[in-house]
């Protein structure tokens, strides 16, 4: 019961670098909310352990690559009895299907939940093809 | 690719079933059983007087939820809210859970009230709790 044998979990290569990770530890895919307004794309995603500092975000052409690296909690004098979490690191990757103005995203990490707005690019908002009459 | 010839082929099914394996591998991490699990999942650990409780309670601030302690139990109790949704919002997914929780975690021993110390960070919160001192137990010196 005070230690348990601890095995490496063979990792799956990180779908980001398309690599094996150099850190070893579990990385776990965040539970995301991701909703449309008219002009924005937001993003809600739940990464509990993440500093601001933590959160690291990429645009690529249309690929967006979330992750978060978590605090490794230590306790000392501590032994962990009971787990129902781990604590780790956080990586999705979406394919985002619009063009997104770069310039004016907003990303704010509060409370372990990164809120990511996107604004749509100009063009890709709706526009109307006037007829000319001959 | 020893084995095969497939390769040459342009087309190799070994390689495209190590890509689907990948795949469901990368897919599955840290999904699985999520939807039955109970929120907010604990981690505990035990001191030599003292017992730590960990949560992940992602969302919520400090004055949301409520820390009880009595006798040897603890309980955790809130409410995590829902995204505001607007006129014109169009989900493109809905992962995050929400809803009011509560739940009570019974503790190894009794633990002192007056002597609880929380923290929250980043959504983690972290109760430590201690036993109080009448209960701890004491040496006792067996005489000649």
């Amino acid at each position: 019961m005070t230690q348990e044998l601890k095995t490496t979990a063979p990792q799956v290569p990180s779908a980001v670098e398309g690599g094996e990770r150099t850190r070893t530890g579990p990385v776990f895919v965040p539970r995301t909310d991701i909703c449309e307004t008219q002009d924005n794309i937001v993003l809600l995603v739940d990464m509990p352990g993440v500093a601001p500092e933590g959160v690291d975000i990429t645009l690529e052409k249309r690929t967006l690559a979330i992750r978060g690296l978590a605090n490794e909690q230590r306790h000392q004098h501590y032994r962990q009895v009971y787990a129902e979490y781990e604590s780790g690191s956080y990586e999705r990757v979406f394919a985002l299907s619009e063009d997104i103005d770069r310039d004016s995203i907003e990303a704010s990490q509060k409370n372990g939940v990164l809120r990511l707005v996107l604004p749509k690019a100009a063009p890709a908002k709706a526009r109307k093809i006037q007829l000319k009459m001959s | 690719m020893l084995l095969s010839d497939f390769g040459r082929m342009g087309f190799d099914p070994f390689q495209e079933m190590r890509r689907v394996q990948q795949e469901m591998n990368r897919r599955l991490t840290g999904l699985t059983s999520e939807a039955a699990r109970e929120f907010p999942p604990i981690n505990l650990w035990v001191g030599e007087d003292s017992v730590a409780v960990t949560a992940e309670l992602p969302g919520l601030s400090p004055e949301e939820v409520d820390v009880t302690v009595q006798e040897n139990t603890l309980t955790l109790m809130g409410e995590r809210v829902s995204p505001p949704e607007g006129e014109k919002t169009m989900w493109h997914r809905r992962e995050r859970a929400f809803g009011r929780f509560s739940r009570t975690v019974q503790l190894p021993f009794r633990v002192d009230p007056d002597h609880v110390q929380a923290r929250f960070a980043h959504g983690v919160l972290e109760v430590e709790l201690h036993r109080p001192e009448a209960d701890r137990p004491r040496k006792i010196q067996i005489k000649g």
